[in-house]
């Protein structure tokens, strides 16, 4: 039996620094086998009750198969001696290499910011419940995101545009609190330019006159520009990610416009330690977020969500 | 898998009689088996399961009192070797273990990193004088860890290979509250055999194959129509004693009344008497929270940098760190983490695994350093939100 706590070596080919405490790397996996793929097998044949042919399982354990995910999955990343933490995929599933944007902010982080092209990481995964992309297809997308929390959508972005023909209307809407947070802001701006592609950034807290003057977007909270929009609530599906207060706001504004309930997903946040659904860390009332979430419809966590202690 | 691990039930078990003066005869047997035993003992003033070789380490003629925040032990001449209601520890340790490594990882220039498992297949272990409540733990513990979306392989390995020798309960502390969440004080299924102690001998019937294969070796006669009715009348008052005067709580009210969506003061109350010591959740039979962590092994005088290992631990949801995420305490105050506690076992639990996560066996009460009466709270919260429901209903 394949071991889903046993990690898997992936090297970083790529690494790039977004901000003084943001990086990017991208890993190769391809080249090792896949943990968990028999588990994921035996439930499979559980559940459908087929009987698969034995040598293509067998085929795709031992034989290499590529790390498929969907966007807003995430893996466990291992950095040796120091610890394992869950990172959220920004790449495309297509993609060569698996792409993780983090910020430094904790023991395990600040090692992995000292990582270079060449060394090597543990990787779990890809574990969870990602953006229901089937469910978005034809729709009109809103994405609306406040600070880092945009890594988990970045990858529905890219998704989105690569495949635009699937898709209706896409609107980004970004916050951070000062215009200097932004990331990939070249990267925002080649977005506006794709047709059928709105973007807007927004900065809560005042900027400086020089900023204001580098800033080309709107100085406010993200989730006031909701309303300049009109949607089709038949048509529309609204994927976020962020602080929960900025979450909770975006509902509210959303559903003001008459966006469903249902139709609004959201990416959720607590400690994970396992990703399978064991350890306990993660337990969100009856939901445990490393498994049934991180993506949640609204309906799902409305009772606790933006609560207190929860 | 649960096929696997399930004891299968044999059809018409057969009472036998084992004297006790014959109970070496079944250590024997199932050390040839190669299983390891663990069995009750009398360690540090206190009833514990440990490695057992004989009978003389049973905790004969010694009866426990639990009550709020108190235990004690003490000697009775009753020639008993089970009149104690349960061990400090369940048989929790010894499937989902306190501390285990996970794997290791080597790390060395030229060849690069390494991922090592370790080796999980251990030796059969079998266990001496289960309580039913420990059973009802287990079965609670199998579906956390083996029949979800991912096997544990650590808890499966141990899971498989276990012998289980339930004895009847007949001596329930005042702690103990099994019939109320459904889980005692008899034992139904889930072991491989099961004793009902008497004077001189023990009633034996099997719950599996592999129970009665034990049976068939052991010096045990057919039991006498005296023997059973002496055992339906002793779980006849078992049962009885276990009946207090306050009515069941069903389940499913539980469930709604402390439907976890409300705030109520009784939080902040009981705040003021939790230690958040996390002993509750250390002593509970159900509870799986464990962390995980990276220890860098250490040389003679240096740490030793070209291996690290990687275990795991007990959490608890008590601890400040339980909730830690990127710089902020999701549960910074102790009645948060109470609530997540009892919301979890009583509530959510059943929206998890389709029943209640507390099977009454009262140890969080005994071990509870200032003796909070988890049925007490829920009374407690169930009202103020009987309460605060009217209320609703008149603001409406």
């Amino acid at each position: 039996m394949i071991n889903p706590h046993l990690p898997m070596v992936a090297t970083i080919v790529e690494r790039a620094q977004e901000t003084p405490d943001i990086f990017t790397i991208k890993l190769d996996v391809n080249n090792i086998q896949r943990a968990g793929s028999e588990q994921r097998n035996d439930r499979l044949k559980r559940n459908t009750g087929v009987v698969t042919d034995e040598n293509l399982i067998d085929d795709a354990i031992t034989k290499k198969i590529p790390f498929s995910f969907s966007p807003g999955q995430f893996n466990m990343l291992y950095l040796y001696g120091v610890g394992e933490i869950p990172i959220s995929i920004v790449s495309d599933p297509d993609d060569e290499l698996v792409g993780h944007t983090i910020r430094v902010v904790g023991r395990v982080t600040k090692g992995m910011g000292h990582l270079k092209v060449g060394d090597q990481l543990g990787l779990r995964g890809p574990f969870g419940r990602g953006w229901p992309l089937k469910q978005a297809e034809k729709k009109d997308v809103v994405i609306v995101t406040g600070g880092l929390g945009c890594a988990p959508v970045v990858s529905v972005i890219h998704y989105i545009i690569r495949r635009k023909s699937d898709f209706g209307r896409l609107i980004i809407l970004q916050g951070v609190k000062h215009s200097a947070d932004l990331i990939w802001k070249s990267q925002y701006e080649q977005w506006a330019l794709e047709p059928d592609v709105e973007v807007r950034v927004a900065a809560s807290q005042s900027c400086t006159d020089s900023e204001t003057k580098s800033w080309p977007w709107y100085s406010g909270h993200v989730t006031n520009m909701i309303k300049d929009f009109s949607y089709d609530p038949e048509n529309t599906i609204a994927m976020m990610c962020g602080p929960e207060p900025m979450m909770i706001a975006a509902v509210n504004a959303l559903t003001k416009e008459h966006v469903k309930e249902d139709s609004i997903f959201l990416s959720t946040e607590r400690n994970m330690q396992c990703a399978v659904g064991h350890c306990g860390h993660c337990q969100f009332g009856s939901q445990f977020i490393c498994k049934q979430g991180p993506v949640f419809s609204f309906p799902e966590i409305k009772k606790l969500f933006g609560k207190k202690g929860w | 898998m649960s096929e696997k691990i399930a004891n299968k039930t044999t059809k018409n078990p057969v009472k036998k009689i084992l004297n006790k003066s014959d109970f070496d005869e079944l250590l024997t047997v199932l050390k040839d088996m190669q299983y390891e035993l663990y069995g009750p003992q009398l360690k540090d003033d206190a009833i514990v399961y440990d490695l057992l070789s004989s009978q003389e380490q049973l905790p004969q003629n010694i009866s426990d009192d639990q009550r709020p925040g108190q235990y004690s032990v003490s000697d009775t001449q009753t020639g008993r070797w089970f009149a104690w209601a349960n061990a400090v520890q369940g048989i929790k340790p010894l499937v989902f273990v306190p501390v285990e490594k996970l794997w290791s990882a080597t790390h060395d220039t030229e060849i690069g990193l390494s991922f090592n498992p370790v080796d999980v297949s251990e030796k059969p272990r079998a266990i001496i004088g289960v309580r039913n409540c420990d059973l009802a733990g287990l079965r609670l513990q199998d579906q956390h860890f083996l029949e979800q979306e991912y096997v544990d392989p650590y808890y499966q390995s141990r899971r498989q290979n276990l012998f289980l020798v339930a004895v009847n309960c007949t001596h329930p502390a005042a702690t103990c509250f099994c019939h109320r969440t459904g889980d005692g004080p008899i034992a139904n299924n889930g072991y491989d055999l099961v004793f009902d102690e008497l004077e001189d001998v023990f009633v034996v019937s099997a719950g599996s194959d592999k129970g009665q294969d034990v049976i068939d070796l052991l010096p045990v006669i057919d039991s006498r129509e005296h023997h059973l009715t002496q055992v339906s009348l002793q779980r006849q008052q078992v049962n009885k004693s276990q009946m207090s005067s306050i009515k069941p709580m069903t389940d499913i009210d539980i469930q709604k009344k402390l439907n976890f969506n409300f705030e109520t003061d009784a939080w902040d109350d009981i705040a003021k008497r939790c230690l958040a010591c996390g002993n509750c959740t250390s002593v509970c039979p159900t509870c799986f929270c464990y962390s995980e962590r990276d220890v860098p092994a250490t040389g003679e005088d240096k740490l030793d940098l070209s291996i690290s290992t990687y275990i795991r631990e007990w959490d608890s949801c008590f601890n400040q760190s339980h909730s830690y995420i990127h710089g902020i305490v999701i549960r910074p105050e102790t009645k948060f983490r109470y609530r997540q506690w009892l919301s979890h076992k009583f509530s959510t639990w059943f929206d998890q695994y389709g029943r209640s996560g507390c099977v009454g066996c009262g140890r969080c009460v005994t071990w509870c350093p200032v003796g909070i009466d988890v049925i007490e709270v829920i009374g407690t919260v169930c009202e103020k939100r009987e309460c605060s429901e009217e209320k609703e209903v008149n603001d409406d």
